[in-house]
């Protein structure tokens, strides 16, 4: 009977199934859940273009190059005011990354040194390190960004004070570099005829670090023979590019930044608004690394510093070729979601006026344009490409380091 | 025998540890200079310490607190300490800390978001303290309507007949799976309140308002302001990211493909993009997803996009919770017969939720702390209301002092949170 049963007799499907059978209430769910969310988007899409026909703005890209007239005053590439409002957004994109990179390196080298002095031996240097962690993670990152953005107006001198004959403040830095309270005037490269054999053979000088590195490493693993690596490659990146310089007969030549009328003119500029930004976003996202450093140091087993000591390792040396590198794999997870934590939180530049994507974009072209919907919608595709990106990279590098296990 | 005892029966007086081995200058010895660099590092802290405290300290304290502007500060202040002195102007604090705290609340109605505020505590407690007697809960389950009636006030209808839909949606949920099985019953649990929000809380409040019209003095939404729109808005949106989380972390383990994606998909989208766009989505665009004509103020916008960014956030805590959970609870509710739901319900998000209590605290901390950006979307939060207190004339040109409050507050604020975080880490530490 039985198997007569479930040879022949399958049983019929009947509708009822789709709720008490398990084999298809799973599928009913989700067809279910696909059309409630189908519906739900359907409404809100269609709510939005008739709200948006209703204004007389049908969705459309075409703003995006009409002149954007409007002027970007700290820019990586070339950028005036009669350009797009497609070129504003790609000028801000780069602002965005520019902040971002640079934020995330000096964040990386606050986290590591802050964290490893947290766990010093010396009572004070602990103990400060632990106030500054404190401190900058209790208060908003905002209030830091414009705080640090008011300290540098208020305490760097003006541009004014640089003027005249007997002038209150001087260039530091042979009269290379003006600190002033909108900018930091630095001198900029000139390339004359045969700067591209020096950068050629910088270029080529870089490339024989890479190689002189690995010949190295391969050299100590097969004779134990030591080589001071540090030292000849700072010669292989000095010496070559230096000595071409010269016999080229200085073809790269600086343009100092000089006291005009009014202001400082040549060389380039960085502004206040950028430093504050970056110097506000790498010591709120340092303090954070340094937590995740100290977490990951105290992760390596105690033995593990034991056995380096036992072996005659220096503190430093037990550190650096020890410790880092088994706390890394800890470290590794929480640094790539700070790091993108700066990048998001470099959106708010806004609030000291760096032009970044969210500055251009999602500030003065939607105002000017009016067109929120797509400015939003791309403003937001800009930062979760750069999110994913990143991610992406990170998870990639932490693939790279972890344990390879048998 | 007992002549023949080796053991000696009385103690020895405690004698004093080895000379070099106690005492304060051991103690500089070891913990300050125990090497040359750290002896130099030593110096050098101490020499920058002494530098910023001497730049500040006088600074702080040759101030004057009983100004009414900028000029008449200075001028008391160089008159009590000299001529040329640089002081701080705590005057603006105190003239203004009621508007800091309470944005432009009427002040005779202060006592209403003070009474909410300590109202949170009792009704956080039976989450904080296992010794609360339970029948707290109750209290925590109508502390939202009862904190909501209090601070925008009105009548108490409203929020009672909005706790109706939830009465609603509990009772479908215990009476009906009886009747037509336990998953209709969910769905009937979720579509039930939402009906009687839509179509039936606004006449019901009306009606009952109009037979026992009980109400208190309504203040709008544009008079919220300072650290009351801060903490608002970030217990709004901790309070309910938290049963969305919980959905959205569920859905993202579930081995139903659609749901999966989709949660994924939004958990990723607002994790992915930094919160200062989705307060430009509050400010500007949404709106334009309701049906033509709704318009809802800027503050329940912004408590919308807040939540919805924290509940991605409160997804990943949890799902990290639920990840720590052995496999073998799993299986033992299984074997036990529990579906899916009674399951999660009693066995699995207990244990979770446990777990995840200091990242909960910590992701509280940080949603806190980012309350501060609707300042960019024009609401008047603590920073906010420095540039409206800067752009009065008395005022103008005061910077240090009123960052240095909303700076303190913050701090007082976060930092407690984030020491109670590790208490609890300490406490439910129940392994080994």
């Amino acid at each position: 009977m039985a198997m007569a049963d479930q040879a022949g007799n399958q049983p019929a499907f009947r509708l009822s199934m789709l709720i008490y059978d398990s084999r298809y209430r799973s599928l009913t769910i989700q067809a279910v859940a696909l059309m409630l969310f189908m519906l739900a988007v359907a409404w809100l899409l269609s709510n939005a273009a008739s709200n948006l026909a209703a204004l007389g703005k049908p969705l459309g890209f075409g703003f995006l190059s009409q002149p954007a007239g409007y002027d970007i005053n700290q820019r990586l590439i070339e950028y005036n005011n009669q350009m797009s409002h497609g070129r504003a957004a790609l000028v801000g994109i780069l602002n965005t990354l520019l902040v971002a990179v640079l934020g995330c390196i000096t964040a990386t080298a606050i986290g590591i040194i802050v964290g490893v002095l947290r766990l010093s031996s010396n009572w004070i240097i602990s103990r400060l390190m632990t106030v500054y962690i404190e401190t900058v993670r209790n208060v908003p990152v905002l209030l830091w960004i414009i705080l640090t953005n008011a300290l540098l107006i208020e305490s760097l001198p003006k541009i004014a004070s640089f003027r005249g004959k007997d002038p209150a403040s001087d260039l530091i830095l042979w009269d290379s570099v003006a600190v002033t309270n909108s900018g930091t005037f630095i001198p900029s490269p000139v390339f004359g005829g045969g700067s591209g054999i020096v950068i050629a053979m910088f270029v080529l000088s870089l490339i024989a670090i890479v190689f002189f590195g690995r010949w190295a490493k391969a050299r100590q693993a097969a004779t134990g023979a030591i080589l001071p690596t540090f030292w000849i490659k700072l010669a292989i990146f000095i010496i070559p590019a230096l000595l071409f310089f010269f016999i080229m007969g200085r073809p790269v030549t600086l343009e100092y930044p000089e006291m005009a009328r009014f202001r400082f003119e040549g060389g380039y500029v960085i502004r206040n608004s950028l430093i504050s930004l970056w110097l506000a976003l790498s010591l709120y996202t340092g303090a954070f690394i340094a937590e995740a450093v100290r977490a990951g140091i105290q992760a390596v087993s105690q033995g593990q510093s034991e056995a380096a000591f036992a072996l005659g390792l220096r503190p430093n040396k037990t550190m650096s070729l020890i410790v880092l590198p088994q706390a890394l794999r800890v470290i590794i997870p929480p640094l790539i979601s700070q790091y993108l934590n700066l990048t998001k939180n470099s959106s708010l530049a806004i609030a000291v006026g760096y032009m970044d994507v969210t500055g251009t974009l999602g500030g003065i072209t939607l105002n000017q344009t009016g067109r929120e919907m797509e400015s939003l919608m791309i403003l937001m595709a800009c930062y979760l490409s750069i999110s994913i990106t990143v991610s992406v990279f990170m998870n990639w590098y932490n693939e790279s380091i972890k344990m390879k296990e048998r | 025998m007992s002549d023949l005892s080796y053991v000696r029966t009385e103690m020895l007086d405690e004698k004093d540890p080895p000379g070099g081995e106690a005492g304060i200058v051991t103690w500089i010895h070891k913990n300050l200079f125990p090497s040359i660099g750290s002896g130099i590092l030593t110096v050098i802290s101490i020499f920058l310490v002494y530098q910023l405290l001497a730049g500040i300290l006088p600074w702080m304290f040759k101030s004057s607190w009983t100004a009414s502007s900028l000029n008449e500060c200075r001028e008391a202040i160089h008159l009590a300490y000299g001529e040329g002195t640089e002081g701080a102007c705590w005057s603006v604090i105190n003239e203004r800390y009621k508007q800091l705290l309470f944005g432009f609340y009427p002040s005779e109605l202060y006592w209403r978001p003070i009474l909410a505020f300590f109202l949170l505590f009792v009704a956080i407690a039976p989450v904080l303290f296992n010794k609360v007697p339970r029948k707290v809960l109750y209290f925590s389950a109508i502390y939202p309507f009862l904190a909501f009636w209090m601070v925008w006030g009105g009548s108490i209808w409203v929020p009672i007949s909005a706790m109706l839909g939830l009465v609603v949606g509990y009772y479908a949920s215990v009476i009906l799976p009886a009747v037509i099985g336990s998953l209709g019953a969910i769905v009937a649990a979720m579509i039930l309140p939402i009906v009687w929000w839509i179509l039936l809380a606004g006449p019901v409040a009306g009606m009952l308002q109009g037979i026992v019209p009980i109400s208190i003095e309504s203040v709008g939404s544009d008079k919220l302001g300072g650290f009351t729109l801060s903490v608002l808005i970030g217990v709004v949106g901790i309070a309910l990211s938290l049963p969305i989380g919980i959905l959205l972390a569920l859905g993202r383990q579930s081995p139903l493909f659609v749901v999966k994606i989709i949660c994924v998909g939004f958990i990723e989208f607002i994790r992915g993009v930094p919160l200062i766009t989705l307060l430009f989505v509050a400010s500007t665009l949404l709106n334009y997803f309701m049906p033509p004509g709704t318009s809802f103020d800027l503050v329940l916008r912004v408590m919308i996009m807040v939540t919805l960014f924290a509940s991605a956030y409160m997804a990943e805590v949890i799902r990290g919770g639920l990840a720590a959970i052995p496999k073998g609870q799993y299986e033992a509710a299984d074997a036990l017969g529990l579906d899916f739901w009674k399951a999660t319900r009693l066995i699995i998000m207990p244990q979770a939720l446990k777990i995840s209590i200091p990242n909960i605290v910590s992701n509280f901390i940080g949603l806190f702390k980012d309350t501060t950006l609707v300042s960019i979307i024009g609401l008047l939060d603590p920073l906010g209301l420095t540039n409206a207190i800067r752009a009065n004339q008395e005022w103008n040109g005061v910077v240090w002092e009123l960052y240095a409050f909303v700076a303190l507050l913050f701090f007082i604020v976060c930092f407690s949170m984030s020491r109670y975080s590790m208490y609890l880490e300490r406490k439910l530490k129940t392994g080994h």
